[in-house]
């Protein structure tokens, strides 16, 4: 067992933890955050991306006690970000999921490509996604919806 | 699916991460990223006794633009690389192979010296920097040694590092102006493991004509003159680019595999040595 101290959603954590448990395990079990969904835990599926110093990671290939000093925000944690906020609903409103069970991975990466790309066309924003499976919508209305917030932004930005 | 039970220890020193392998007798695993190391945990195809995570160790991280090449420290990450944070010595080849390596995600964590260490033939940067012409910086307990990248793998998973050896660092030579330089790779999904892949550098300047074919059964096969046909394919000779000629020369340089294996790789190669044409 080890000691770990890190910041979880802007919190500061202490805890003792078994350095075989990955950070997605160790965030839904010892901290109750189960907005982060484990699908395959092998890193294929991407459905437990989670943001570790600001960037997408995967949370099942992680390890807890590798993220000793890190700053780790979960969807929780990113209730009142903006972008998040534009893209839950334009998810909602282009039908960019079904079931939700890679819907929080998918908000996660969604975030990086209108923060990261924003200028990214469908082609990129596709390839982009490839790393997040989705079995119900067939990407269609997630690209729409991210392609939508890439526009709100940017014809925000264009504005006097 | 959760790893089976291991201890953890994160060294501050390379000093000590080698004394960690050392006592370990060749019961541990080096996480420098752990982007393949995790899911081998997870799925238990790995089950060391300790993992020594050495992310942490601040020369790791280093980078150094010499006067003829740049020396990229092994714990660099792919999102460094693609992004620009660190120097490039190879005009944007560099960051256009690590742009193309799995997903955003896995690029922000898994690393350069990993990815070589961990020798999956179907990774990108054991052909790439084979390409390249790079060196690997290796650090053990009798000191430092450094291996060709294009030697460096000895089989599937299989790498000239001992035990106690840690790859320290990459060691890229500059491209020159006018080098051309091509790849390419089959792979059933963006991000997914690559089923053939080819590299290709023409750099004249420096006497440089050399081809790899990645992702075979084994080591990567490194054609140091190939001079023939990259030359021909730069003159815009269509033959140099025929079915036969290239076939020709991956059989010569021992391309085994089955008749699908050899077929993708023969179309890689093929299109890997378009990129370098004339235009």
């Amino acid at each position: 067992m080890k000691p770990i101290r890190l910041t979880v959603n802007g919190k500061p954590v202490s805890a003792v933890v078994e350095p075989r448990q990955h950070l997605g395990d160790f965030l839904r079990e010892h901290l109750l955050l189960t907005a982060t969904h484990l699908g395959c835990e092998q890193g294929v599926c991407g459905a437990c991306t989670v943001l570790v110093d600001g960037v997408p990671v995967r949370s099942c290939i992680v390890y807890a006690v590798a993220c000793d000093g890190a700053d780790v925000r979960t969807l929780e944690g990113l209730e009142e970000d903006e972008v998040v906020t534009q893209l839950r609903a334009a998810m909602s409103r282009h039908h960019g999921l079904q079931c939700g069970f890679c819907t929080p991975g998918m908000m996660m990466t969604a975030r990086d490509i209108v923060t990261r790309l924003p200028d990214a066309d469908e082609k990129r924003v596709r390839e982009e996604l490839s790393g997040n499976l989705c079995r119900c919508t067939g990407y269609v209305g997630i690209v729409d919806a991210i392609r939508d917030v890439q526009e709100q932004r940017k014809s925000r930005r264009g504005a006097p | 699916m959760k790893a089976a039970a291991f201890d953890y220890e994160r060294p501050p020193t390379l000093e000590r991460a080698i004394e960690l392998l050392r006592a370990a007798n060749g019961d541990a695993k080096v996480l420098a990223g752990g982007q393949s190391l995790g899911p081998m945990l997870n799925l238990r195809l790995a089950t060391p006794r300790l993992v020594v995570d050495v992310t942490r160790i601040p020369e790791l991280r280093r980078t150094a633009d010499e006067r003829d090449a740049v020396v990229i420290g092994a714990c660099v990450t792919h999102a460094d690389i693609e992004d620009g944070r660190v120097p490039d010595a190879t005009r944007g080849v560099m960051p256009g192979v690590a742009r193309a390596i799995a997903y955003r995600a896995v690029r922000n964590r898994g690393t350069v010296g990993g990815s070589l260490a961990h020798a999956d033939p179907s990774a990108d940067w054991p052909t790439a920097l084979a390409a390249l012409g790079a060196e690997a910086m290796i650090a053990g307990p009798a000191g430092r040694r450094h291996v060709p990248v294009a030697e460096f793998l000895s089989g599937a998973f299989e790498s000239t590092l001992a035990a106690d050896e840690i790859l320290e660092a990459v060691r890229v030579p500059k491209l020159s102006a006018r080098a051309r330089w091509g790849f390419h790779k089959v792979c059933r999904k963006p991000g997914k493991f690559a089923e053939a892949m080819s590299a290709v550098l023409w750099d004249p300047d420096r006497g440089v004509r050399r081809a790899v074919i990645g992702a075979t059964d084994s080591r990567p096969i490194t054609i140091g003159d190939a001079r023939g046909s990259v030359d021909r394919s730069r003159g815009g000779g269509a033959d140099a680019l025929s079915e036969h000629a290239v076939a020709a020369m991956l059989d010569g340089a021992g391309l085994g595999g089955d008749s699908y294996s050899r077929r993708i790789h023969l179309v890689s190669f093929r299109r890997a040595l378009a990129q370098i044409q004339s235009t």
